[in-house]
């Protein structure tokens, strides 16, 4: 008898479920994603870009784009902004890549050129095909100095405006699960099963067979509205008090950053899979949800899957109001010595020392206002989604850019004046 | 849901200190309805003008996307404002001797006219972005909006031409085609924000709009309903801030604070020696004079109408504005700046209103968002050009070439 005769596939493949698509950028985008190829049954598609030619003659990933060789000649960009202009000249390669995948994850190590580079372009091209794009990064450690955290913070916050989500893993946490004696090698492997772990989780939250069902659709809802922080984390626990075991893992999960951080969640997805469900469990998996984060924004989905055996694994995906004063990631502080200060001299004595600084404010319309304005073209019962991010957003406190106003454009001249100059010191008016 | 035959017109506005998209559904019979506003803070550009791409960019793309999910809509193309110390206005004369024995006025006449007029003689590196038709004159009789079936010799017609310096208009229009979005047309922002807030009757008796915006202040006449004049100084509401900054050593931020909280366009008696005292850390640390405030602000506004005043003036145009100073843009909110100008003009000034907005789109008769409005008011009027024939809608194809030509790489 033909094998597959007697092993008839399962009822719902005739109908497919949302094609997922994992892409490693860059080195450590390579690496996360050979890991998890290792891992995980062959099943997954797989795809890695790098500007490096040698790194991508080694690896064993089916799916591989070289970028840049016109310009690098293989020997990796050297620069994010190098690679990012490698990219944006070859964005048909990528338009390629993201054929065809609803759900794409992008993978790579920011900090570093190419995965800093290429991951902002890559997801914007996807996105723009109607692929739902999560960036998944990883930021420097901190021995990796000043340069590269910058270079990853430039990147995150391009990957912030081209993703539709971004969930980062701080190399440092998973630095803090190892201990400081580690060697780099084994650190940046506990970030890979990390990374992995969560790609997995990932992957199965969206393809949503289960016996309750959450899936693609709600995992967009969820994370459409790039501009609330995303979160990601994974448990997985056996036998006797295996909930509350899964539950400590998330909680620990070094994606998620602690529980004050899933307390903030506004929406989130939790997966929950094991051998067997009993009831009892599922609801205590729940109680447990309910302690963490205000249980009226959980969406839970449950399947089971004999393989697991004993095993219970939760998979968590969640959208955070951001706190102005609270950043997800900041960059190692600046030494003294090399800090730049840039104010006008004539104001340096009584700069007065301020707590936060202050933004101009956009025209009184809040986003409240115009999400409840507009509320008639919108899908009714959906408007939660939109007005939140929004809101976000205009609490950040932006950029102010401290160097002189007109620095970077001609001065206005008329009559032979420079109308730059405060007209009343033009006109000789003394102040009292 | 709008219905899907009505026609999407949107508008994106770069501003100095916001960039703005509107989105408005235009239905067959006419009627425009605003749908949709997406806005970000902008960072990218001063005076008007793009001085860093990349955060430009992101900007813009954060804007575009707010407005698609508000609008429910994928957003194709838009009508881009442009501004900037580069614009300028002037009018031109097109002359055409009609033909014997009839002498008498033929649309083809008109057509040849409209094509004189529009040879402008202006130096390479000059892009034109409006031709406006004025008024034709026929044998020095001037004031005629339509000489067909009149006789005389000679044929005149005046337009009003807005042109731009083409490597600077450039920047935005490529940056705005880097994100996948097409252009229908490139608008003067002034333009755009007298067609959001004058009425038909203000157009006709005459009024000049002042924007003051963050980085520049553009400025349009119109009077018997056409475009008399316009043009733009690339000083607005930064300036104002950067004065109070050094004048009052403060940072820009906290001036820029202090200016929207307390400012005013023009010196009160009572403010003599009065200070302010300054928060900081929500400790009491230190004042300001309020006096001060007030006196470096009103002499940059004062300095900034008086320059337009000047400039309109030569025009000639400054006592035929009976529906006086209509101000929009964020300066418009400075408490006493009507009065000023008021003073300055010699005519009365109010703070604009954005005309025929209406139910759930009246709280977007914001000063600020006049530009963007009027962007899709300019949109608007085109759709519907090009479904009747005549000279403008000539002219509207010959101004989309010469974008077309603007913007090549
Ligand atoms: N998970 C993982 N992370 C790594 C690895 N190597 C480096 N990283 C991290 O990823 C960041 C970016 O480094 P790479 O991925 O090597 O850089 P790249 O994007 O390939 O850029 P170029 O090599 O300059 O083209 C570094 O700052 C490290 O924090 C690795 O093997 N695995
Ligand atoms: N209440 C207020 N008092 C004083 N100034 C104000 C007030 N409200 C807004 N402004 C100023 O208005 C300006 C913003 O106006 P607007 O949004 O029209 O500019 P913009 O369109 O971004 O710039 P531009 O058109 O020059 O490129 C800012 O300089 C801001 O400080
Ligand atoms: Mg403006
Ligand atoms: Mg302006």
């Amino acid at each position: 008898m033909n094998p597959a005769e007697s092993h008839p596939l399962p009822e719902e493949t005739s109908a497919p479920g949302p094609r997922v698509k994992i892409v490693g950028v860059g080195t450590a985008g390579l690496r996360a994603v050979e890991h998890l190829a290792a891992r995980a049954a062959g099943a997954l598609p797989l795809a890695v870009v790098h500007t490096d030619a040698r790194l991508l003659q080694q690896c064993a990933v089916a799916e591989r784009v070289l970028l840049g060789e016109a310009l690098t000649r293989g020997w990796r960009a050297g620069d994010p902004d190098v690679a990012r202009a490698v990219a944006e000249g070859e964005t048909e390669r990528l338009q390629a890549l993201a054929a065809g995948a609803d759900l794409l994850l992008v993978v790579a190590g920011l900090g570093g050129s190419t995965g800093s580079g290429v991951t902002p372009v890559l997801a914007r091209v996807a996105r723009d095909q109607g692929c739902l794009v999560l960036g998944v990064v990883t930021t420097p450690l901190e021995l990796e100095g000043r340069h590269r955290a910058r270079q990853a913070e430039e990147a995150l916050r391009r990957c912030h405006t081209a993703a539709d989500a971004v969930v980062v893993l701080p190399n440092q946490r998973v630095i803090r699960l190892v201990g400081e004696d580690c060697l780099l090698q084994e650190a940046f492997d506990r970030v890979n099963d990390v990374l992995a772990e969560g790609l997995l989780g990932l992957t199965r939250l969206a393809a949503g067979r289960g016996i309750v069902s959450v899936g693609f659709a709600e995992l967009c809802e969820t994370l459409r509205g790039r501009h609330s922080e995303s979160v990601l984390a994974t448990g997985e626990a056996a036998g006797e008090g295996r909930v509350r075991e899964a539950w400590k893992r998330v909680l620990a999960c070094p994606f998620l950053g602690g529980a004050e951080t899933l307390a903030q969640a506004q929406n989130v997805l939790l997966w929950v899979e094991a051998g067997s469900l009993p009831l009892k469990e599922l609801s205590h998996v729940m109680e447990e949800a309910a302690r963490h984060c205000d249980d009226r924004n959980i969406l839970m989905g449950a399947a089971t899957d004999p393989a697991l055996g004993d095993r219970l694994r939760l998979v968590l995906v969640g959208a955070v109001h951001s706190h102005a004063d609270a950043p997800a990631w900041t960059p190692p502080p600046e030494d003294p010595e090399t800090e730049i200060v840039e104010r006008p001299a004539s104001s340096a004595e009584r700069e007065p020392p301020r707590a936060r600084r202050f933004v101009p404010p956009p025209p009184k319309l809040t986003p409240e206002e115009t999400a409840r304005l507009f509320a008639e073209n919108k899908r009714k019962g959906k408007q939660r989604k939109t007005a939140s991010p929004r809101n976000v957003q205009f609490m950040l406190p932006l950029e102010v850019v401290r160097k002189e106003r007109f620095e970077k454009c001609d001065p206005t001249r008329y009559r032979g004046e420079d109308l730059d100059v405060p007209t009343f010191v033009r006109r000789g008016v003394r102040l009292n | 849901m709008f219905k899907p035959s009505h026609h999407i017109i949107v508008g994106l506005e770069l501003g100095t200190s916001k960039i703005c998209v509107v989105v408005g559904a235009l239905s067959h019979e006419g009627v425009l309805n605003i749908i949709a506003v997406g806005q970000h803070k902008s960072r990218g550009v001063r005076k008007g003008e793009i001085v860093d791409h990349d955060l430009a960019s992101e900007d813009v793309r954060e804007a575009l996307r707010q407005a698609e999910e508000m609008a429910e809509l994928r957003i194709r193309s838009v009508y881009l404002g442009v501004t900037g110390a580069h614009i300028k206005g002037f009018t031109n004369r097109g002359r055409h001797h009609l033909p014997p024995p009839e002498r008498q006025v033929t649309e083809a006449d008109i057509e040849d006219v409209g094509h004189n007029a529009c040879a402008l003689g202006l130096p390479a590196e000059r892009e034109v972005l409006h031709v406006f038709r004025q008024h034709y004159v026929l044998d020095g009789r001037g004031g005629i909006l339509n000489p067909i079936g009149l006789t005389g010799e000679v044929l005149e017609l005046d337009v009003h031409v807005i042109h731009g310096h083409s490597e600077r208009l450039k920047t935005p229009i490529n940056l705005v085609r880097q994100a996948q979005i097409d252009i229908e047309e490139v608008v003067f922002n002034g333009i755009g924000s007298s067609l959001a807030v004058l009425t038909p009757q203000q157009k006709d008796l005459g009024a000049l709009v002042i924007d003051l915006g963050a980085g520049a202040t553009e400025y349009v006449v119109y009077a018997g309903r056409v475009v008399r004049h316009s043009g733009v100084l690339a000083v607005g509401g930064d300036h104002v801030t950067n004065d109070l900054a050094y004048g009052l050593r403060l940072s820009q931020s906290h001036a820029e604070q202090l200016k929207v909280e307390h400012g005013a366009a023009l010196m009160a008696p009572e403010v003599r020696g009065r200070t302010l005292a300054l928060q900081a850390n929500g400790l009491e640390s230190d004042t300001v004079s309020l006096e001060n405030l007030h006196r470096i602000m009103s002499l940059r506004l004062r300095e900034t109408l008086d320059i337009i005043a000047e400039d309109v003036d030569r025009t000639g145009l400054l006592s035929f504005l009976r529906a006086g100073v209509v101000l929009c843009g964020g300066g418009a909110r400075i408490p006493g700046i009507c009065q000023l100008a008021q003073e300055v003009f010699g005519l009365p000034a109010t703070v604009a209103t954005c005309r025929d907005l209406g139910g759930q789109a009246a709280s977007l008769d914001q000063p600020e968002f006049a530009t963007g409005i009027g962007l899709v008011r300019f949109g608007a009027t085109r759709v519907g050009q090009r479904r009747s024939a005549g000279l403008m809608a000539r002219l509207a194809s010959k101004v989309g070439g010469l974008l077309n030509k603007t913007a090549k790489p």
